[in-house]
């Protein structure tokens, strides 16, 4: 149940501006130019099927309600097919500034483990989906090519150079399972 | 005259699970005297929806490392798929237009001896079939038409958007992937969510398969409201993938069978230029295997005896 009294009042005149320079930073500069037409959650599918609301977080962004924003689990229905960004009426690029309040959202702890099971998948494979069963490299001999395929699937040195530069941006400890990173 | 020359960025999906795709390219572009060269080490693009959204800085970095390995051979990129599209273009546009990024990045090419420089540029396959071979050409050079062949489409979204960036169509009307389909010879099907996402992107496939099939399922029921047709084309293997294997999803989640199928406009060229299906492996889509079926020859026009 949703009542007013359970809603503390937004003061705006006391806004916290640090989570939008964040924004403008991580990639999404244009944030400030939103007039919340709605544009965007007209135009969006993911929000014509679950409560991902862009407008909603855009305007959350812009009072400053960090912590609503980067814990919302709806952050991560935006499948970035860029119908807002393509339509927005101030180039607020809505999917850019979505794609940086996640960046934030990531930096602290709040990610998916699906996810996060993906990027550790590209550390140690250098692939996203990896060539890793007999099954597909059957289905390669089957099409006319080589078992497997010449990307860092048989270059191993590919995946150590994708591991330094994890190391380089922080990356490998930002994706690590908790335990990992603690030791 | 030389043949035009290309690094061929494999991807993940295409030569891992949509191997068919692969070898169907390998045969187009050699019909039309391109040249396709090996990415040898290229990585994960990297997923554009995971990395992106995870850190800018490594996101740019490991793509920049995939467009380091072109740098070096001085022959642009193409790429068939919507995602790593999305991650080697727009990296490399962002690097060339933000010097922060580029700084930051470079940072962490040197400790792999690498170094951005931003001398070569990125194609998907429909921009270099479009662009660089022309339409027309195309067209001559199919012995095959999908005469009365019903084709609907799948653009998909990143070749195409954010169109103020990329500048390669109209992403509201859309017409070069249209008219590349259509010289197949292919009769085209409108229908009213053509242009909406398949539901995989953006990390959501991996997030909750659930309500990316349910964009799928949306776009399916959209072409059955339209009077269906003989055949759904996408210039992407990530949307093929969510398409095709998504179809076996979607019966398992909403009990409701579609029997669409989904085919690369790369495999619509091998086949209209007069390749045989087996050539390049049509029947090792996923969704045949899993279902232990095979594609729709009679509806697609293809082994017909005459």
């Amino acid at each position: 149940m949703t009542s007013t009294e359970d809603k503390f009042a937004i003061d705006i005149d006391e806004v916290d501006t640090g989570f939008v320079q964040m924004i403008k930073k991580t990639g999404g500069p244009n944030i400030q130019s939103c007039y919340q037409c709605g544009t965007c959650s007209g135009s969006c599918p993911a929000g014509v099927r679950t409560n991902y609301l862009v407008r909603g977080i855009i305007r959350k962004a812009l009072l400053g309600l960090k912590e609503q924003c980067i814990s919302s689990p709806e952050l991560w229905y935006c499948t970035t097919c860029y119908t807002c960004t393509d339509r927005c009426p101030q180039d607020v690029a809505p999917t850019d500034v979505i794609k940086a309040i996640r960046n934030v959202a990531v930096a602290e702890g709040y990610m998916l483990k699906p996810h996060q099971k993906v990027a550790q998948k590209v550390l140690e494979t250098g692939h996203a989906v990896p060539l890793d069963s007999e099954t597909w490299e059957k289905l390669r001999e089957k099409v006319h090519l080589p078992t497997r395929p010449p990307n860092a699937s048989s270059h191993p040195e590919a995946i150590e150079e994708i591991m330094k530069i994890a190391k380089k941006t922080g990356f490998d400890k930002l994706v690590a399972d908790k335990q990992e990173a603690e030791q | 005259m030389t043949n035009p020359k290309f690094y061929h960025f494999l991807g993940c999906i295409i030569p891992h699970r949509y191997p068919s795709i692969q070898k169907a390219t390998e045969l187009v572009f050699a019909d039309l005297g391109m040249d396709l060269l090996d990415m040898e080490g290229a990585t994960c693009c990297p997923a554009p929806g995971v990395f992106g959204s995870f850190d800018r800085v490594t996101w740019a970095s490991i793509a920049a490392r995939n467009l380091t390995i072109a740098e070096q051979g001085g022959h642009p990129i193409t790429t068939g798929c919507n995602g790593c599209f999305a991650s080697l273009w727009d990296a490399n546009h962002e690097l060339k237009h933000d010097d922060e990024l580029r700084a930051a990045v470079n940072v962490a090419l040197a400790e792999v001896g690498r170094e951005f420089k931003g001398s070569i540029e990125v194609y998907h396959y429909v921009d270099a079939l479009y662009s660089m071979v022309g339409i027309e050409k195309i067209r001559e050079r199919v012995t095959r038409p999908f005469k009365g062949v019903r084709m609907a489409l799948h653009p998909g979204c990143h070749w195409m958007r954010p169109k103020n960036v990329k500048q390669k169509d109209d992403s509201e009307h859309p017409h070069i992937f249209r008219d590349l389909c259509e010289a197949s010879g292919a009769e085209y099907v409108p229908y009213k969510d053509e242009l909406i996402c398949c539901g995989a992107g953006g990390a959501v496939r991996t997030a909750d398969v659930k309500v990316a099939l349910d964009f799928t399922k949306q776009k399916f029921d959209s072409l059955e409201a339209a009077g269906g047709a003989d055949m759904i084309v996408t210039p992407c293997p990530f949307c093929e993938l969510q398409l095709d294997l998504g179809q076996v999803e979607i019966q398992k989640h909403f009990e409701v069978e579609y029997k669409y199928d989904i085919i690369h406009v790369s495999e619509l060229l091998a086949l209209a230029f007069g390749h045989e299906p087996e050539e390049f492996g049509l029947e090792t889509h996923l969704q045949y295997i899993q279902r232990k079926s095979e594609p729709n020859w009679k509806r697609l026009g293809l082994k017909v005896e005459s």
